[in-house]
């Protein structure tokens, strides 16, 4: 049996189980959210004690060097004994400033840190609101904006995102950590063409790529391809349609499964993208962002069809989950 | 005598090969699904190793790491119609980056080899 010393107390691991979901089910109150290694708000530090490669795959090494690790990913061996403290001293303290409904289902959250968060436009943040929830969103601002913008999808039932619908105001404090993800514009070769195809939310990263690659002097072409349901699913349509209008370079393809119309093309996001691919896509750059299954898929598409994989950059978003053994949604 | 891996240019001719051939594999249905991973990058790494070794360049692999890596792989039907397969992709590989034929049959050599292990028998 493995143990674990949290704030003085010491907490056995079941076989097997994961640091984060052995202190949850003794009641130790861990931000988390997609519990797969990805979203980093799980993030804790090693006090004492030596934590498995497994849980630090991912992390900086600024944050790996300090002996950070994702608790939902850290089993340890059998007799192990490891003291963890939280990762609060990586989290800036910050306050809403402003939420705007950008669609029926998607709210722009303008957060201003108390002190400069650094990032790269299209990396994700963890935001853990007073009683430590906490869920993980792509930052749609740019670092020179003096807020972050988070476009939230709101989610029925949805702990987070309901609570910023309704009940959150400007002035409400919540506190950010990150920022994480390599899904961001990289400068050096201005005339490659840019891929950027999103679905839903997904369009919140590449919505700061967009605009990060223009203000560097992008001049390849950028395709832009925001993808929904249908034509209510898409939003900030009109103003990437004045940028397409502006700057001759960007090409902005809004498209729907059922209801297209006009610009908005009718199709799977997959299918339009693919199309647009040349026979060798030479010097191509993708990113890729937003539901996990359609991420993965035009992934592995786009490598068969001649991108490198080096060239690719894929935010797959994954729900948050709660831990094992509880119920889909009573978390 | 200098090893093939060496002849044909090193860890960088590795690189150029890894991303042909992973690409021939996952592009094949006889096979795709052996191959099909949310993590590309480290069955890529993975795949580079395997031609790295293949190629008589310093790797890691034992014909035991061989023969446990594959083992879940064979009992999800892995069978001498795959590794055939698998085996004309490294091949086409190689040709492809103008490998010359005497080497490729050293290589194949190599890989022929693995072929017990692979499958478990």
């Amino acid at each position: 049996m493995a143990k674990v010393k949290h704030e003085a107390a010491w907490y056995p691991l079941e076989s097997g189980e994961t640091v984060l979901d052995g202190l949850l089910r003794q009641g130790v109150s861990v931000p988390h959210a997609c519990r797969a290694g990805a979203c980093q708000s799980c993030l804790m530090r090693a006090v004492e004690g030596s934590v498995p490669a497994a849980a630090q795959v991912g992390l900086k090494d600024t944050l790996q060097a300090r002996n950070y690790f994702l608790a939902c990913a850290c089993r340890l061996p059998d007799g192990a004994a490891l003291e963890v403290a939280g990762a609060g001293e990586l989290r800036i303290p910050a306050r809403i400033v402003a939420l705007e409904s950008l669609s029926p289902d998607v709210l722009s959250v303008r957060l201003e840190t108390e002190s400069p968060l650094s990032y790269r436009a299209g990396q994700y943040i963890t935001v853990v609101r007073g009683d430590g929830l906490a869920r993980s969103y792509s930052l749609a601002s740019l670092p020179r904006e003096s807020t972050l913008e988070l476009h939230v999808r709101i989610i029925p039932g949805g702990a987070m995102s309901e609570w910023l619908a309704r009940d959150a105001r400007p002035g409400e404090r919540v506190e950010v950590q990150g920022p994480a993800g390599d899904c961001f514009y990289v400068p050096g070769q201005p005339e490659a063409p840019l891929l950027l195809a999103g679905t839903g939310t997904g369009l919140a990263p590449l919505y700061g790529i967009v605009r990060d690659a223009l203000e560097a002097g992008h001049t390849g072409p950028i395709h832009l391809f925001h993808g929904a349901r249908e034509p209510g699913g898409l939003y900030l349509v009109e103003r990437l349609r004045q940028w397409a209008t502006w700057h001759p370079n960007l090409h902005y393809g809004p498209t729907v499964l059922t209801g297209g119309g006009g610009d908005v093309r009718e199709g799977t996001l997959e299918a339009l993208v693919l199309a647009r691919v040349p026979k060798r896509p030479t010097g191509w750059r993708a990113y890729l962002c937003g539901n996990a299954e359609g991420v993965l898929s035009l992934r592995k598409k786009l490598f068969l069809a001649g991108f490198s994989l080096k060239d690719i950059h894929a935010d797959a978003f994954l729900p948050s989950t709660p831990p094992a053994g509880r119920v889909a949604g009573a978390a | 005598m200098s090893s093939v891996y060496e002849q044909i240019g090193g860890e960088p001719a590795m690189a150029a090969a890894v991303e042909l051939f992973y690409r021939k594999v996952l592009g094949d249905e006889r096979i795709s699904h052996f191959f099909e991973t949310v993590d590309m990058e480290r069955q890529a790494a993975k795949q580079k190793a395997f031609l790295t070794m293949v190629c008589g360049g310093p790797a890691n692999y034992s014909g035991k790491d061989m023969r446990e890596g594959h083992r879940p792989l064979v009992q999800r039907g892995l069978n001498e119609t795959h590794f055939n397969a698998v085996a004309g992709h490294l091949k086409e590989t190689l040709e492809e980056l103008g490998v010359s034929a005497e080497l490729v049959g050293k290589v194949m050599a190599v890989a022929e080899g693995a072929r017990a292990d692979v499958l478990n028998r």
